[in-house]
């Protein structure tokens, strides 16, 4: 205890705890009955710190060449200890993190915790989703595995379908015309060092305005305690909140271990760039429902390209996306109105259907 | 820090009254020690757990050294007094051709730190470039911070090949 008083001492006297200390002690977060929800922020973070820690693991072994790459992930998963079970982790982690983004985001949506004067901490939000997806797609092709190799092949020629920019960007993306061992290569450095550097920044960003703005409040509670004059009930962030959250973190480990553990990540077998694409092709389930959309859509809708009207489609909905707290004025004077909860009870039902058809289909 | 931060939390949690906790004052110490040793056994656990896979993983496969024998050379392409570098699996090995004709073949790697050694005709020794360490032709050391003699490997002619294995002394 003495010893533990005296290091306290030691490193209080070379830096100023004092603010950080006063921070904690008057941090709150609102009691009310959506504040379960607040956790699934915190759950994303901590699936995040899994993925740092077991993709640091996997780069011990990993090779990105393409005669090299499937090797070297099959070795991980036959001959290193435990190696299954890191990439295993890996890979549902990288998963469960994309679907627990996407519920904090329709949380946030639905409570319109965006509204003045959050929009910023939700565009970073925003902006850090894509670049989760983005993690996926780039994660995605680094076995070089059939199904990776085919659902990269799409993916890219998708981005290249964009009006203008499209060739550019197919080129920056594949390192070339085709998918070949450039285009690992690049994906490999998107996926473990420009991606990580991009999501930095933005978490930095996020969680400093979520720091300095505090938990926000549903439209509903915060009406109901000012027509009654009352003050909102409060829990202490630390250690109160911390540790519940700890808890959360806790539960979504027992589900990731049993999941790791009892359904190891398939590997599949070796990309052949000379072969026909197998059937059942299709991309990880966070891209299905815009894999179906595109699908669906005929070859020319009205004397435009088809595709084209898709990926067009799917640009003005992520930009509109990114805005909404803009839009949304209704929310942003306290009002409510039935307009911007409709449009996401539409984006779900949208995303679930799509997602499902292009699961069965 | 559970336990720490624990503590600093007696009864109910929350800043308003009337919401969860015992509702009777603070828990007694015996009930906070048992709930800090139960959070700190599951927080012990939880990190061996982690840990040992973490290190089992990070430790390389081994792979089984199967060289026995390989050739090193052929015996025109060694002139009287002089040595060479050959692989000896995945590790170098030294042949020497003495100025009196005889073979002899070490292992390249000098025991004082790695570094791979090489043979000097004009002072007829092996010599490590790193720390100066010498040898001479039976591996002894001679000179420098060499610990202990380099091993030596077995060398046999058959027609024009120099065969060297792994010596049945070592």
């Amino acid at each position: 205890m003495e010893t533990s008083g005296a290091l306290r001492r030691w490193f209080e006297e070379r830096f100023d705890f004092a603010p950080l200390r006063e921070f904690l002690d008057h941090k709150v977060v609102p009691v009310h009955s959506a504040t379960p929800l607040y956790y699934l922020g915190g759950i994303t973070l901590f699936l995040f710190f899994i993925q740092v820690s077991t993709g640091l693991l996997l780069l011990l072994y990993y090779r990105p060449t393409p005669d090299e790459a499937f090797e070297s992930v099959k070795y991980i998963t036959t001959r290193v200890p435990f190696g299954w079970l890191i990439r295993s982790i890996h890979s549902w982690s990288a998963n469960l993190m994309v679907f627990t983004a996407f519920l904090h985001m329709f949380s946030t949506y639905f409570l319109r915790a965006y509204r003045k004067p959050r929009e910023l901490t939700w565009m970073t939000g925003v902006v850090l989703l894509g670049l989760l997806l983005c993690f996926g797609f780039s994660g995605y092709l680094l076995p070089w595995n059939t199904l990776a190799f085919f659902a990269t092949k799409v993916g890219t020629e998708v981005a290249g379908s964009m009006p203008g920019i499209g060739h550019y960007l197919l080129l920056v993306l594949r390192g070339g015309e085709e998918v070949t061992g450039a285009t690992l290569t690049r994906f490999f450095a998107f996926h473990v060092a420009i991606l990580p550097a991009a999501l930095l920044v933005f978490l930095g960003l996020h969680l400093l305005l979520i720091q300095q703005l505090g938990m926000s409040m549903p439209l509903k509670v915060e009406r109901e305690l000012e027509q009654q004059g009352e003050k909102p009930r409060v829990l202490r962030f630390f250690p109160n909140f911390f540790l519940r959250e700890l808890m959360a973190w806790y539960a979504g480990l027992a589900v990731l271990g049993v999941l790791a553990a009892l359904y190891p990540w398939d590997l599949g077998t070796r990309a052949d760039p000379f072969a026909s694409a197998p059937a059942g092709i299709r991309p990880e389930w966070y891209f299905l429902a815009q894999f179906q959309t595109l699908k669906m859509i005929p070859g020319s809708v009205l004397g435009l390209n088809g595709e084209l009207l898709g990926v067009f489609a799917f640009t003005a909905a992520g930009l509109f996306w990114f805005v909404v707290p803009l839009l949304d004025r209704p929310s942003r004077e306290s009002r409510y109105s039935i307009v911007f909860p409709a449009i996401g009870v539409f984006a779900v039902a949208y995303l679930v259907t799509f997602s499902i058809l292009g699961y069965v289909k | 820090m559970c336990a720490r931060a624990a503590s600093q939390v007696p009864g109910n949690p929350e800043k308003r009254a009337g919401n969860g906790g015992s509702g009777n004052g603070p828990p007694s110490p015996e009930r906070r020690r048992l709930a800090t040793a139960l959070l700190g056994t599951g927080l012990i656990s939880t990190i061996v757990a982690f840990l040992y896979p973490v290190a089992r993983y990070l430790m390389p496969v081994m792979q089984e050294e199967s060289m026995t024998a390989v050739t090193a050379a052929k015996v025109s392409e060694l002139k009287l007094n002089s040595g060479r570098i050959f692989k000896f699996g995945s590790r170098p090995g030294l042949l020497v051709r003495t100025s009196g004709g005889t073979w002899k073949a070490f292992l390249a790697v000098c025991p004082h730190l790695n570094c791979t050694v090489q043979y000097r005709s004009e002072t007829q020794q092996i010599w490590c470039a790193c720390h100066n360490g010498t040898f001479d032709l039976n591996g002894q050391v001679i000179s420098g911070p060499p610990p202990k003699p380099l091993e030596e490997f077995e060398v046999n002619v058959r027609g024009d090949e120099v065969i060297v294995s792994r010596s049945r002394r070592a």
